[in-house]
């Protein structure tokens, strides 16, 4: 196992460890606040600890959740028969007559899940709002006349539902205010449309400018800017890998990376999410062993992992997989889409979070979207790299570039960041947002919720399990004026449904004291307080100067 | 009598048995044991087998060398040196600090710097900020998209509209959420590499037809009849799609909208339409090539588009049935895990649309100079238009290749930067060689080099943009 020093999963905290990055986020920051003492020492990396925890549920939870389904599905049977019998209603939308007689669009039982168990909860989704998607938003309020097949919108706005599901972990989606006055002088002056991909007439200036910023931001030689976060991914990955290529990938990455992986050609094999052990026996046996069939020896290895697990709350093990992929002489991309902006000391995400270095990573890709509240992507790097992907990326040779109002919102998120503004207001959220996260985790595991992730994650997913409190849950809260995101399968394994709350910098205590009242509540309405290391409760430890005191 | 004897063989052998010395049973029992082992063991070893030791594993992992994350790249690679545009790309461009007019960008209908539309995204802005942060599920859904939504749905005359954060994605994540894996379509050897990608990430079987050749395409949908006839079970639950596009990027020729209705009932087979560079070019009021060849829009499975051409937008959207286009809200790709499309985007896109459905005469006006700088470009000496004359995107093709793809495009640059000389922006179409393999060019023996210009008149509300094929010319 490679396993430099001290990266190992431990649950204790080490005081000493603590000190020194307080000590350089206060310090020794460099002009564009990326902390050189982490990087430049020669002494062996002491890396941060990882503290995450994957509570179990007890055993009758997971028993009545499968029953949960068992019903469900019956009933679903039960009601398909008098569908198909006419006794009940059909409200699903039906093929043209004049097309019935073709092979059918879709398979039947593909749509039954769909049909009887998500069709009975869809309220839960898809809520539409009419506010910028700030800590408070306004909902249209909408109800449903036939058991959610259709809505109807009753022309009531519910104002200011606090909002505990955008990804704005630093609070820079807001509606308009001053500081976005730039980007309301690029809107004027360029509109809103490129009409051109960058090889042919798309390249503004605005773009050089933002890939400039992203470059100095993440302290690498270059980057290149993309209009759309999965598509970075998706046409991206087929430019640097291919046949004869292995991609080796965490079992839990996010559909955009899956996409890219298999439109590349690689071979593709997965390990367990986050599991060292899992990877080091993948990356040895293709090594020694080499492709299947043929056993040539791989052309190279990727390896494909997110700096935040978006359903997990996890953080990528980087100190342990940068050590394996140098010794197996593997190449790492991360994709940080939740990660960049909301973690690490001045934001810069997870290699900053382990106090690495940037050149470690190969690859690095994120997202415009969350953080910095824009929308698009970048892939950035060593110089080559990018030089590379100008050339043969799918997205620059035949995909319409980036709105121009659009990136200088990220330029302007990102110099907040740095900064580069003349304040200090960018590295306050970033703090903002870390106090809060602690906050929110403590106070929810106190309670004895089962949460998943690590401590410093900013998702927060709650575990729910049962199918029927996802959406008791979803609905109890939006009465409560509190919006959040449930989930269930598919995008979780059948049994893991769960609740997932975005801490943002921009949530007051007050708000989060709120939610996390209805929570307590809602925990023992519907029993979710299933984890069964509870701590006693010590309400003294929330106390305002504790809490301060132990960030 | 044969049966009465054989029991006295029995009978003897049994007795023979009784009177046999003990040690010559036993004798007899180890060699049947041992014929019996010997006929289940292995007399030899098939392969010397011997796992790598620790040390060797070692070596292996030392030896290895994988090849360089990237290929060095020449310096001079055009999408090195990239132009670089200051300023709105609208009919006037400023290109490398030098200010030209604008032969180059998508922009139809010129409402790329439309005040109207800068205004509506401005309100949007205010109201809004800039991004949407969550997918559409999860509070991402704002009530502009669902006002765009409606309008685009209300435009094109169809039951409902879906958009996505980004066109490339639309059609890319369209196709598979419908074709899966042992379905069959039938495709169009021109059609672009969004439904290139598309049809890859559905694992469909593929089946490819001469450009616009309905005689052609009607054989393989032919043979897949007599293919289906002799598997009717399999035939039962395998889909079959027929994707092209209106008018055809690469090419500039519009697909024959009739013929294909037409072959669609006969085989039963659904067709998907991308119109991205049709869609608010043809046709009366911009509806496309349904409303230019007059076609019930509901014949058409689904329509696709993208918002970045006319609409001068952002994104792209998908229109069709409710049966149809509902199920992508679970499972297009693009659309489920990707963060929505920022409201101020979509703004400028209802407003575009407003302006379309208002002023219907900007159509007749874009195609009126279609057919002027399509007759003017006739006659070029060495050089010759390719496409439909109604295509607002005209390739120019050089007329006899020099023989070599690098020498071609060097050319063809050489008349861009002649063009550029003289303040006219023109681009050559960009095209990824090695990826483009997939579906080969759709004219083969001739240079598929092309030059992609774009026109506009100052000051009038239409901009032509034509892309040409530039084949090479001697002299």
């Amino acid at each position: 196992m490679a396993n430099s020093g001290g990266g190992a999963v431990c649950n204790g905290k080490l005081p000493n460890h603590k000190k020194q990055s307080d000590s350089s986020q206060n310090g020794n920051c460099t002009k564009n606040g990326i902390v050189k003492e982490a990087q430049q020492n020669g002494k062996p990396h002491f890396y941060k600890p990882i503290v995450e925890s994957f509570e179990e549920a007890p055993l009758h939870v997971m028993v009545f959740t499968y029953m949960g389904y068992g019903i469900g599905t019956l009933f679903g049977y039960l009601r398909d028969f008098l569908r198909n019998w006419g006794i009940e209603k059909c409200n699903a939308a039906v093929e043209r007559e004049e097309q019935k007689d073709f092979v059918p669009l879709y398979q039947n039982f593909e749509n039954f899940y769909t049909r009887n168990l998500y069709m009975r909860v869809r309220d839960n989704w898809n809520r539409p709002i009419c506010s910028a998607p700030g800590p408070l938003f306004d909902m249209m309020e909408r109800v449903s006349d036939d058991y959610n097949w259709t809505f109807r919108f009753t022309g009531r706005i519910i104002k200011d539902v606090i909002n505990m599901g955008s990804y704005n972990f630093l609070g820079l989606a807001a509606r308009y205010d001053e500081t976005m006055k730039t980007v309301k002088d690029v809107l004027e002056v360029y509109g809103v449309g490129v009409a051109s991909t960058r090889h042919e007439m798309g390249t503004l200036n605005k773009h050089k400018e933002l890939e400039d910023l992203v470059a100095k931001f993440l302290n690498v030689e270059a980057a290149m800017v993309f209009g759309m976060g999965f598509a970075t991914n998706s046409m991206n990955i087929p430019a640097l890998v291919g046949k004869g290529c292995l991609i080796l990938s965490d079992e839990l990455n996010h559909a955009s990376l899956v996409l890219g992986a298999r439109l590349s050609g690689a071979t593709i094999r997965i390990f367990k999410h986050n599991n060292m052990q899992s990877l080091e026996k993948l990356l040895r046996d293709a090594v020694i062993y080499g492709q299947p069939r043929t056993h040539r020896a791989w052309k190279k290895i990727l390896i494909l992992v997110e700096g935040v697990y978006s359903m997990e709350g996890s953080i990528v093990h980087l100190p342990q997989i940068v050590a394996l992929k140098k010794k197996y002489k593997a190449y790492l991309y991360i994709d940080e889409a939740h990660s960049i902006g909301s973690v690490g000391p001045t934001g810069r995400g997870v290699v900053e979070f382990f106090g690495m270095d940037p050149g470690d990573v190969d690859v690095l890709m994120g997202t415009f979207t969350k953080s910095f509240g824009a929308s698009g992507g970048y892939i950035a790097g060593r110089k080559d790299l990018v030089d590379y992907l100008r050339v043969h990326s799918h997205s620059a040779a035949y995909a319409t570039s980036m709105s121009p109002p659009i990136a200088e919102q990220v330029i302007r998120s990102m110099k907040f960041i740095m900064g580069l503004d003349g304040t200090t207001q960018g590295l306050k959220r970033v703090r903002q947002l870390a106090k809060n996260t602690r906050y929110f985790r403590q106070r929810l595991h106190e309670m004895g919720f089962i949460i998943y992730g690590n401590e410093e994650s900013p998702v927060v997913p709650l575990l729910l399990y049962l199918p029927a409190k996802v959406a008791a849950f979803g609905r109890h809260l939006l009465n409560r004026k509190i919006g959040v995101v449930v989930v269930g399968f598919p995008a979780t394994p059948l049994a893991e449904a769960r609740a997932r709350f975005c801490v943002s910098a921009a949530h007051t205590r007050e708000m989060l004291d709120k939610v996390l009242e209805a929570l307590d509540e809602m925990g023992d309405l519907l029993q979710l307080k299933y984890s069964r290391n509870r701590k006693s409760a010590r309400p003294e430890l929330y106390d305002e100067t504790s809490f301060e005191l132990d960030d | 009598m044969a049966t009465t004897t054989e029991q006295w063989v029995l009978v003897e052998m049994v007795q023979a048995l009784y009177e046999a010395p003990a040690y010559h049973l036993i004798l007899e029992g180890i060699l049947i044991l041992w014929i019996i082992r010997l006929l289940f063991s292995k007399t030899y070893k098939l392969q010397e087998r011997s796992d790598l030791t620790v040390k060797e594993k070692e070596e292996l992992i030392e030896e290895w060398q994988p090849e360089p994350l990237v290929p060095p790249i020449s310096k001079d690679h055009p999408a090195l040196n990239y132009n670089i545009v200051s300023g709105p790309p609208s009919h006037k461009i400023v290109v490398n600090g030098k200010e030209c007019i604008n032969f180059a960008s998508f922009n139809f209908l010129g409402l790329l710097d439309n005040p109207r539309v800068k205004a509506a995204a401005l309100a949007s802005l205010k109201k809004y900020g800039v991004g949407t942060c969550g997918p559409r599920g999860f509070y991402g859904t704002f009530d502009v998209h669902l006002d765009l939504e409606d309008r685009l749905a209300k435009f094109m005359k169809t039951e409902e509209a879906i958009i996505y954060s980004y066109g490339f994605a639309t059609i890319a994540s369209a196709i598979p959420a419908y074709s899966k894996r042992g379905d069959i379509v039938f495709v169009d050897r021109a059609a672009c590499f969004a439904i290139q990608k598309g049809l890859q990430a559905s694992r469909s079987d593929i089946k490819l037809f001469e450009h616009n050749d309905m005689a052609d395409l009607e054989r393989l949908l032919k043979e897949q009849e007599i293919e289906d006839q002799k598997n009717p079970r399999k035939a039962r639950v395998t889909r079959r799609f027929i994707v092209v596009e209106g008018l055809y990027m690469n090419t500039g020729t519009i697909c024959p909208l009739p013929e294909l209705v037409k072959l669609k009932y006969k085989y039963k087979a659904r067709i998907f339409l991308e119109e991205s560079l049709s869609f608010g070019v043809l046709g009366e009021h911009g509806r496309g090539v349904t409303e230019h060849f007059g076609i019930n829009i509901d014949d058409i499975d689904l329509i696709s588009a993208n918002m970045e051409n006319s609409l001068a937008s952002i994104g792209g959207f998908c229109c069709g049935r409710s049966f149809v286009i509902d199920h992508q809200r679970l499972s297009g790709q693009g659309y489920c895990f990707s963060a929505s499309l920022p409201p101020l985007l979509a703004a400028a896109a209802i407003e575009a649309l407003n302006i379309m459905e208002e002023n219907p005469g900007i159509f007749a006006v874009l195609k009126e100079k279609c057919k002027r700088i399509h007759k003017a470009l006739q006659g070029i000496s060495g050089l010759k238009v390719v496409g439909e004359t109604l295509s607002p995107a005209f390739h120019l093709q050089l007329q006899e290749s020099t023989g070599s793809r690098e020498r071609d495009v060097k050319l063809l640059q050489e008349i861009v930067n002649q063009c550029m000389n003289r303040s006219i922006a023109l681009t050559q179409a960009r095209y990824l060689e090695k990826e483009e393999k997939c579906l080969p060019p759709p004219r083969s023996g001739t240079g598929e080099s092309s030059i992609h210009n774009q026109g506009g008149g100052p000051g009038c509300p239409a901009i032509v943009c034509f892309r040409a094929w530039w084949p090479p010319h001697d002299t």
